[in-house]
């Protein structure tokens, strides 16, 4: 083996050591967690790397849990109201942002990217009070508003800058053709802007099904509340025992979905973030 | 099938005039082509007849209503984009039927509608196919077909041919002329192609800096440019042009000295002009004769192209830096590097005085 070989060589073990140590990284947390959530409780302070045997025994005891299954519930209907509420509100203003000309359009832009800069504990305290003021504390309805507001800013960005790569002749065209704005929104730019949509979408419904602090300090009872908080206040026998075989379960049953979510989209958003030149 | 009325339209972009004080005139079922450099107003004038842009002063009429304030769909054109711009989305048929659809006819009627219209232009092949698996040539077509669909009163084409590649071009220039010639449907076209705009239009508008420069047939255009940028614009090759000093008027017209040819007597009408005003000569290429140099008429050959049925020979101006073109059937005996002689035919010489504009014959003046 000559000297070149054996650089292509040493290259080539490095560049997949690479990849294995961020693999591990990514992953292992995740794979840990689940084989935590399939020990019994017993094993549970053991190091094992693999699974000698199975025990659903904690996800049995969490879904046998009702505030437990509320809490999925209510995460969905939340993150689901969230991303309507957000795609809509997003294609119709990007609409405005991306194609009509008016004064101080930038300027919005610009107001809308701000907003998205200030930490979420910065705006807690105020939040609060309008929700309180609204009658919407301890209401799910509460939490969809907190967080179509910060979920707002990037959609809005993202499908603007979309919107703004469709070509101008396509909207002219539907205007001879006698649409009406209304029309060439839902009829020409929305079956283009799929992909945009898939991508803002996903990760709207990530960002509210994960929200911990909101949904901490915006609801008061087990019925109402999220699964981030749900599995944050699962507790134990006694005061001295931290349930963890049940919370790894629980963590585990609120990760795949999403888990699945991006395997289905996974296509749609490479390209949602990528491409943006429809030709026609 | 209607007429265009443009009254003293204008139209200004914040602190910019695009279009200034247009007037003019397109009959039913004429084919007007606007022909001009970029930036000369061309597509802007298009759309402020699609309403696409409005309309800053003036008045626009189609048929015989004034139309100024009427949204696109009320005013009864279509429009064929350069980019095409068919509904990805949608198939062939879809595309076609959208703007019917939005016009809520009966289904039969769509349906009747699109098929007549594919019919005509050969799409139903084609009709369960989206854009993506269409050729070049085909989308063209599709996009016609949308405008067409609506049954417009006015068609209108931005640059449609300009995405297509040189044959194709010439096919679909084809097919746009007897197209034009079975619906006999009003069309206006903007092109920056004089050739497409001669071959196509039954008038052409030439445009230049928001202003109509000379409106006529084409064989007018070619033959009586009004003005030098007219004369420059249509005809390919160009014009030659030649500055030329005025020596004084005669009974059959003037005479001029133009450096290298020496002294000519032109049958234009130079009486207007001071005695000594430079003026310019233009010669078509076609009409520019070459012969053994002559003492100070010598004219050296910088470039020989030989095209098949013709051939052009380039030649180093006497002043200016533009090349001289002469243009004759092939072959030719002149070859690169000769010095020539060159003979203007006199009864087809141009000439332009100081403000450009052409100079009319003296004969035809007596006529009128």
């Amino acid at each position: 083996m000559n000297q070149y070989q054996l650089t292509k060589l040493a290259k080539r073990v490095g560049f997949y050591a690479l990849i294995a140590v961020v693999m591990v990284y990514a992953i292992f947390p995740f794979y840990y967690a689940v084989i935590t959530s399939l020990k019994p409780s017993s094993e549970l302070f053991r190091v094992d790397f693999w699974l000698s045997t199975v025990d659903f025994g904690n996800y049995v005891h969490i879904f046998t849990q009702k505030s437990f299954v509320r809490a999925i519930i209510n995460s969905i209907v939340i993150s689901l109201s969230v991303v309507f509420i957000a795609l809509l509100l997003g294609i119709t203003a990007s609409y405005a942002l991306g194609r009509v000309r008016f004064r101080g359009r930038t300027t919005v832009m610009l107001v809308i990217l701000g907003v998205s800069m200030f930490p979420q504990v910065a705006v807690l305290s105020g939040l609060f009070e309008v929700i309180r003021g609204l009658g919407l504390y301890n209401n799910p309805a509460g939490l969809i508003l907190s967080y179509t507001i910060f979920t707002l800013p990037f959609t809005v960005w993202v499908l603007t800058t979309f919107m703004k790569q469709l070509p101008l002749e396509l909207e002219e065209a539907a205007i001879m053709d006698g649409a009406t704005p209304w029309v060439t929104i839902t009829k020409v730019f929305l079956p283009l802007m799929w992909p945009a949509m898939a991508t803002t979408g996903l990760l709207a419904f990530i960002a509210a099904w994960n929200e911990f602090l909101f949904a901490l300090t915006f609801t008061l009872t087990d019925d109402q509340r999220t699964v981030p908080v749900a599995i944050a206040l699962i507790s134990g026998g006694s005061q001295h025992e931290l349930p963890w075989g049940p919370i790894m379960a629980a963590s585990v049953t609120v990760t795949v979905p999403l888990v699945i979510l991006v395997m289905i989209f996974q296509k749609r958003i490479v390209s949602g973030l990528t491409a943006g030149a429809v030709k026609g | 099938m209607a007429s265009v009325t443009l009254e003293k339209l204008n139209k200004t972009f914040g602190h910019d005039h695009i279009i200034k004080d247009v007037d003019l005139q397109v009959g039913n079922g004429e084919f007007v082509v606007f022909v001009g450099p970029s930036g000369c107003g061309k597509s802007t004038l298009l759309r402020l007849i699609a309403g696409l842009e409005s309309i800053s002063d003036g008045e626009l009429k189609i048929g015989a209503d004034v139309v100024n304030d009427l949204p696109p769909r009320e005013r009864g054109v279509g429009m064929v984009f350069q980019s095409y711009a068919l509904y990805p989305h949608m198939t062939v048929y879809e595309n076609m039927a959208f703007g019917l659809k939005l016009a809520k006819m009966a289904k039969e009627t769509v349906d009747d509608r699109v098929m007549a219209t594919a019919r005509i232009l050969q799409l139903e092949e084609l009709l369960h196919r989206k854009p993506k698996e269409l050729s070049g040539g085909q989308r063209q077509r599709v996009a016609m077909g949308r405008a067409m669909a609506r049954e417009p009163r006015i068609l209108l084409f931005d640059e449609p041919l300009s995405n297509l590649d040189a044959s194709l071009r010439v096919q679909m220039r084809n097919e746009i002329a007897r197209l034009h010639h079975r619906l006999g449907s009003t069309m206006i076209y903007v092109t920056h192609d004089q050739v497409e705009a001669m071959t196509l239009a039954d008038k052409i508008v030439v445009l230049r800096d928001g202003r109509i420069e000379q409106v006529g047939s084409p064989q007018m255009l070619y033959q009586q440019p009004a003005t030098k940028f007219v004369a420059g614009f249509i005809g390919s090759p160009t014009m030659n042009f030649m500055p030329a000093e005025l020596l004084g008027g005669s009974e059959e017209g003037c005479r001029v000295r133009a450096p290298g040819l020496g002294e000519l007597a032109l049958p234009q009408d130079a009486s207007g002009e001071k005695k000594a005003a430079s003026l310019s000569l233009g010669v078509r290429p076609e009409h520019l004769r070459l012969a053994e140099a002559d003492g100070e008429n010598a004219f050296e050959i910088v470039n020989v192209e030989f095209l098949g049925n013709e051939v052009y020979v380039y030649l180093e101006p006497k002043a200016g830096d533009s090349l001289l073109i002469h243009r004759s059937e092939a072959p030719s005996r002149w070859k690169l590097g000769q010095r020539v002689a060159l003979v203007p035919d006199l009864e087809h010489v141009h000439l332009f005085n100081g403000q450009d504009e052409s100079l009319s014959l003296k004969t035809t003046q007596a006529v009128a």
